[in-house]
C-alpha cells in the first residue's frame, strides 16, 4: 500500500531534474559586462561589429572573457568592474554615437543552460542596486498648454476671417473671447466650431461685453492627457538611452504616472538630473511695440504690459516677450550642435516637423524685421536664450538658433531638444535608490538568514523525528530547489522581502511535514501497523494541509493584488512557495518514505522517534 | 524523541474565562497604546526622505547633524543604523514639495566634509504616494480578512470563520500595540509581515478546527468542550513544533537579516508567539461561545439533538 505507481515516481524524478537544471544558473553568479546596442533604427548590429569590438579591446590590451551577439546587442564579459569601466570608455570612443554602450551584469552560467531558457533569478533593485522612480505627469499643465495653443490659433483665424473681437485670453483651462457685438460672436462661433471640433463653446453676457468661452471637451482632454503621457514616456526612453542603462524599465502606471527603473545605475545623481530635466523649448515673439525704454523700465519694476512677460536675456538686455506661444518643442524632430558659417559662433540646428515648419514659415513671413525669442523653460522658469531678428521668411523647417555661449552649451541644448521635450512637466514623487554595495549585502543577509534557519530546523527535525525528520528536511531542501527553479523560470523579480519570504515560507512549509509525522505517530499509538500508520498519516494530514495552505494562499493573493512595492515582492514568493511546498511536503516526502519502507515485507518499528 | 506525551486531554475550555481575560487585557492595552502613542509611521506612509550612508570609520553623528543643519533641514533626524559606521538621516516632507535633488545635496555636503562616504540607499516618498500606500495597506488588510472569513465560512462554518478572524485581529492589534509602545518604525515591510501573520495565524486555527470537525464525527458521545479539548490536545505537539520551527527561521532573520529586515522579523516574532496563543486559546473558546455544534459541522445527515452549545 505504500508504493507509488511508476508514473508518480517518474513525475517526482522529472520534477527533481527539472528543479535542479533550472535553479543551476543561480550558483554561477554574475560578472560585470558591457552591452552594446544600436542607437538608431538604421544602424543594425551585425557580426562584423563583433570583430570591431574585439579589435578595439585588444588594441587597448583589455582582457575580456566572453563576447556574444544576440538580438538585444553585443555583450562582452569582464573579470572585474575596473576593466569593465575602462572597456566602456574605450568602446564608446571607438564605436561612436550610433551605439549605446551600457554597463550590465551577465550570468557566468554556461551557454547550454541559457539555450534551454535556464536563467538566474531576476534580482530586484534592492538586491542589485539601482534606482526606482515614480514620476507624476502634471496633467493640468498639459491642458493649460493645449489651451494656450488655441489662444494663438483663434487669434490668427479670427483675424483672417476679419471678425472684430476685443480680446482673447486664457482663463484657467478655458479660452475667453470678448466681443462688443453678438453678430461678431456668432460669426466667431461658426468659425471656431468648424475649425476645432474638440471644443465645447458657450457664451455669456457681462452686460458691457459678450463673451464666447471655449473649453476642451472630455474626450479631447483625455486624448491630450494620453498623448502627454505617451510623449513623456518616449522622451524618457530617449533620455535613458543617452544614459546607457542595460535593462531600463519605463512603464505607465495609472493614468498620469510613469515608473522608471534603472538597475545597476551607479551614478544616481546623473540619472536623476537627466530624468528630472523638464526643459521645454518655446518660441515666442518679442513685443516690439512696447520695447521702448520707459515701458521696459516700468516692466523691470513689475508693471508688465498685459499679455507680455518680462525677461532679462543672457546678455543682460531686458526684453518683453508675448505670452502667446508660436511653437513648442513638440514640433522638433531633430537638433544638433554646429557652427555659424559666417561668424563661427556656436549654434544649434533645429529641424521642425511639417506642421511646425508651416507655422514657422507663416510667423516669420508676418513678422520680418521683428525679433523672435527662443526660451528654454525649466521647472516652470523660462529663460530667453536668444532673440534674433527675423531677417526673412524661413521655410523648410530648418532653424538655426544662435546665442550659445560655447560648443558645450550648444551640445547640451541640442541634446535636450533632441531627447525630446516633455509634453507636460513631470515630478519625481517617489524614489528608491539602492547603492551597489548595499545590494550585495542584502543578498548576503537574505541568504544567511535562510541558511542558518534551515540548518537549525534540519538539526531539530532529525533529532526529533529521526528518519522521518531527515525525510522532512530532504523534502524541505527540495522545496527550496523547486522554489528557486520556479522563480528563475518565471523571472519574477526577487527583492529583499522576497528573500525574507523564501525563509519564512520554508519555516512554514515544515508545518506540513510536522503534521504528517505527528499523525503517523498518533496512528502508531492507536495500535496500527507501521505500514497502515504511514498510509493513514499521509492521508488524514492532507485535508488539513490543503485547508491551511489554501487560506495562506488567499492571503498571498490579496497581498499581491492590493499591496505595493515590497509587499508585492513578498507575496509573489510566498504564493509560489506555498505551491512548491504542497508538492514537496506531500508528494516528494511520500516518495522518499515509500522508497524506504514501501518495499519491505515486515516492519516492526518506524524510525520516527 | 517526544516532548508531548499527554495521556489525558487538557481541559483548555474550562480555562476559557481566564485566557480570554488575559487576551482582552493585552488587547485593551494594545488599543490604549495605539490610541495614546500612535504608530511611528515610516517614510513609506508619511512621505519624506531617508538617506542611509556608510562611513569608512566610526561616524561622528554631531558633525553630520551640523552639516545637515547648515543645509537648512532643522527637523532632520540623524542616527546610527545597525553599526557605528552606518548612519540614517531622515528628512521630513517640506510643505507640499518633494525635492528629488535633496538627497544629492545632502550627500554632496557630507562627502565634502568626509571623503569616502558611501551612499547606501535613498528613499523618497511624496506625500500623495505615502497617503496612497497607507490607504492601499489598510485596504489589503481589510480584504485579506474578508477573504479568510469567506473561505473558512465556505469550508467550515461561519462560526469558525468569525472565531478565526477574531483571533487573528487580536494578533494584529497586539503587534500594532507593540509597535506603538516601543515606537518602532512602522513601514511597508512591517505591514507585509503583519499580513503574513494573518495568513499564518489562520493556518493555525484551521488545523485545530479541522481536528474539531473530525472529532465531532468520531467522538459521538462527547460534549462540545470535550471535543474541542481533545482537538487542541491532539494538535498541541504539532502546534508547538511548527511554531518553534517558523520562529527559528524568523530568529535567524532577526540575527542575520540586517537592519532592513529587523522590524519585519520583529513583527513576525510577536505575531507567531501570539498566534499560538490566540489560535488555541482565543479562537476555540470564541467558536464555542458562538455555538459551534456537531449539527452545524458534520452535516444534516448526522444531526444529533443531545449536543448543546455552551453558554
Amino acid at each position: 500500500m505504500n508504493r507509488y505507481p511508476l508514473w508518480k515516481n517518474l513525475l517526482v524524478i522529472f520534477a527533481l531534474v527539472f528543479g535542479l537544471v533550472y535553479s543551476l544558473p543561480n550558483i554561477f553568479g554574475e560578472s560585470p559586462a558591457v552591452q552594446i546596442s544600436s542607437n538608431k533604427n538604421t544602424v543594425k548590429i551585425e557580426p562584423a561589429l563583433l570583430d570591431q569590438v574585439e579589435n578595439a579591446l585588444k588594441a587597448q590590451n583589455i582582457k575580456f572573457d566572453h563576447l556574444t551577439l544576440d538580438p538585444s546587442g553585443i555583450k562582452v564579459r569582464f573579470d572585474d568592474t575596473d576593466t569593465q569601466l575602462k572597456a566602456k570608455d574605450v568602446l564608446q570612443k571607438s564605436l561612436g554615437d550610433d551605439y549605446t554602450v551600457a554597463l550590465n551584469l551577465l550570468t557566468r552560467s554556461p551557454s547550454w543552460l541559457a539555450s534551454i531558457g535556464a536563467l538566474p533569478m531576476y534580482l530586484g533593485l534592492d538586491l542589485r542596486g539601482g534606482v526606482h522612480f515614480l514620476l507624476q505627469v502634471d496633467m493640468k499643465a498639459a491642458l493649460d498648454k493645449a489651451t494656450d495653443r488655441y489662444v494663438g490659433d483663434f487669434r490668427s483665424s479670427l483675424r483672417n476671417e476679419r471678425v472684430a473681437y476685443l480680446g482673447i485670453s486664457r482663463e484657467g483651462q478655458a479660452v475667453q473671447i470678448r466681443f462688443s457685438q453678438s453678430a461678431e460672436l456668432e460669426k466667431a462661433r461658426t468659425i471656431i466650431a468648424k475649425e476645432s471640433p474638440d471644443l465645447t463653446l458657450r457664451d455669456s453676457d457681462t452686460g458691457t461685453e459678450k463673451l464666447l468661452i471655449a473649453t476642451l471637451n472630455p474626450q479631447a482632454q483625455k486624448r491630450i492627457q494620453d498623448f502627454a503621457l505617451k510623449q513623456n514616456i518616449q522622451t524618457l526612453h530617449n533620455r535613458i538611452n543617452e544614459l546607457g542603462v542595460a535593462e531600463p524599465i519605463i512603464q505607465q502606471q495609472g493614468t498620469d504616472r510613469v515608473v522608471v527603473q534603472l538597475p545597476g545605475v551607479q551614478d544616481t545623481a546623473k540619472a536623476k538630473e537627466i530624468l528630472g530635466r523638464t526643459a521645454t523649448l518655446e518660441i515666442r515673439l518679442v513685443d516690439e511695440e512696447k520695447s521702448d525704454f520707459s515701458t521696459l523700465e516700468a516692466a523691470s519694476k513689475g508693471q508688465v504690459p498685459f499679455g507680455d512677460e518680462y525677461f532679462v536675456g543672457r546678455n543682460g538686455q531686458p526684453i518683453l516677450v508675448k505670452k502667446s506661444v508660436v511653437l513648442t518643442g513638440e514640433y522638433i524632430t531633430d537638433a544638433g550642435p554646429g557652427m555659424d558659417q559666417q561668424n563661427g559662433e556656436s549654434v544649434v540646428h533645429v529641424t521642425l516637423d511639417g506642421r511646425g515648419a508651416r507655422i514657422f514659415k507663416q510667423v516669420t513671413k508676418d513678422n520680418v524685421g521683428k525679433r523672435m525669442a527662443i526660451l528654454l523653460v525649466e521647472k516652470g522658469k523660462a529663460e530667453v536664450i536668444t532673440a534674433p531678428v527675423i531677417r526673412e521668411e524661413i521655410g523648410g523647417g530648418r532653424v538655426q538658433i544662435s546665442g550659445m555661449a560655447s560648443v558645450q552649451e550648444a551640445t547640451d541644448v541640442s541634446l535636450l531638444l533632441r531627447a525630446g521635450a516633455l509634453a507636460a512637466p513631470m515630478e519625481i514623487i517617489e524614489e528608491r535608490t539602492v547603492g551597489p554595495s548595499m545590494g550585495e549585502e542584502n543578498i548576503k543577509r537574505g541568504v544567511h538568514s535562510t541558511l542558518w534557519g534551515f540548518l537549525a530546523i534540519a538539526v531539530f527535525m532529525a533529532i526529533y523525528y529521526m528518519a522521518f525528520g531527515v525525510v522532512s528536511v530532504l523534502a524541505l531542501a527540495i522545496n527550496l530547489l523547486f522554489l528557486l527553479a520556479l522563480l528563475s523560470i518565471l523571472q519574477a523579480t526577487l527583492t529583499l522581502p522576497g528573500l525574507a519570504a523564501i525563509a519564512l515560507t520554508l519555516g512554514m512549509a515544515i508545518d506540513a511535514n510536522v503534521l504528517i509525522n505527528e499523525r503517523i505517530r498518533e496512528e502508531l499509538r492507536n495500535g496500527n501497523t507501521p505500514q497502515a500508520s504511514i498510509h493513514a498519516g499521509y492521508d488524514r494530514a492532507f485535508d488539513t494541509i490543503l485547508d491551511s495552505n489554501v487560506t495562506t494562499f488567499i492571503v498571498g493573493l490579496m497581498l499581491f493584488s492590493f499591496g505595493s512595492g515590497p509587499i508585492k515582492g513578498f507575496a509573489v514568493v510566498h504564493m509560489l512557495g506555498i505551491l512548491t511546498s504542497m508538492f514537496s511536503a506531500v508528494v516528494v516526502s511520500r516518495a522518499i518514505v515509500n522508497l524506504i519502507y514501501g518495499y519491505r515485507r515486515k516492519i516492526t518499528k518506524l524510525a520516527i522517534g | 524523541m517526544e516532548i508531548f506525551k499527554i495521556k489525558k486531554d487538557i481541559p483548555f475550555m474550562s480555562y476559557g474565562r481566564l485566557t480570554t481575560s488575559i487576551s482582552l487585557l493585552t488587547f485593551i492595552l494594545a488599543i490604549f497604546f495605539l490610541a495614546h502613542r500612535g504608530l511611528n509611521l515610516g517614510v513609506d506612509f508619511t512621505g519624506g526622505t531617508i538617506i542611509e550612508v556608510s562611513y569608512p570609520e566610526t561616524a561622528d553623528l554631531g558633525k553630520i547633524r551640523a552639516v545637515v543643519d547648515t543645509l537648512g533641514h532643522k527637523e532632520a533626524t540623524v542616527q546610527n543604523f545597525g553599526s557605528s559606521h552606518d548612519v540614517l538621516i531622515r528628512l521630513p516632507l517640506k510643505e507640499g514639495v518633494t525635492k528629488a535633488q535633496l538627497s544629492e545635496q545632502v550627500l554632496a555636503a557630507l562627502t565634502e566634509k568626509t571623503p569616502g562616504v558611501e551612499m547606501r540607499r535613498v528613499e523618497l516618498v511624496g506625500s500623495q504616494v505615502g497617503q496612497e500606500l497607507y490607504e492601499n495597506g489598510a485596504l489589503a488588510l481589510l480584504l485579506v480578512s474578508v477573504g479568510i472569513v469567506a473561505y473558512l465560512a465556505l469550508r467550515f462554518e461561519w462560526r469558525f470563520a468569525v472565531a478565526a478572524i477574531v483571533a487573528n485581529m487580536h494578533d494584529v492589534v497586539i503587534i500594532l500595540g507593540f509597535f506603538a509602545f516601543f515606537q518602532w518604525e512602522f513601514n511597508l515591510t512591517v505591514l507585509a509581515a503583519i499580513l503574513a501573520v494573518l495568513g499564518y495565524s489562520v493556518n493555525e486555527s484551521v488545523v485545530v478546527f479541522d481536528r474539531v470537525r473530525e472529532n465531532f464525527r468520531k467522538m459521538r458521545k462527547a460534549s462540545v468542550p470535550d471535543v474541542i479539548n481533545n482537538a487542541i490536545t491532539a494538535t498541541m505537539s504539532r502546534t508547538v513544533i511548527t511554531h518553534a520551527m517558523t520562529q527559528t527561521m524568523v530568529c535567524s532573520m532577526l540575527l542575520f537579516g540586517g537592519e532592513v529586515l529587523h522590524n519585519f522579523a520583529l513583527a513576525l516574532t510577536i505575531g507567531i508567539l501570539f498566534g499560538i496563543y490566540s489560535s488555541v486559546l482565543v479562537a476555540s473558546p470564541v467558536a464555542m461561545w458562538l455555538g459551534v455544534s456537531r449539527a452545524n459541522l458534520v452535516g444534516s445527515t448526522e444531526k444529533k439533538s443531545d449536543v448543546e452549545a455552551m453558554p
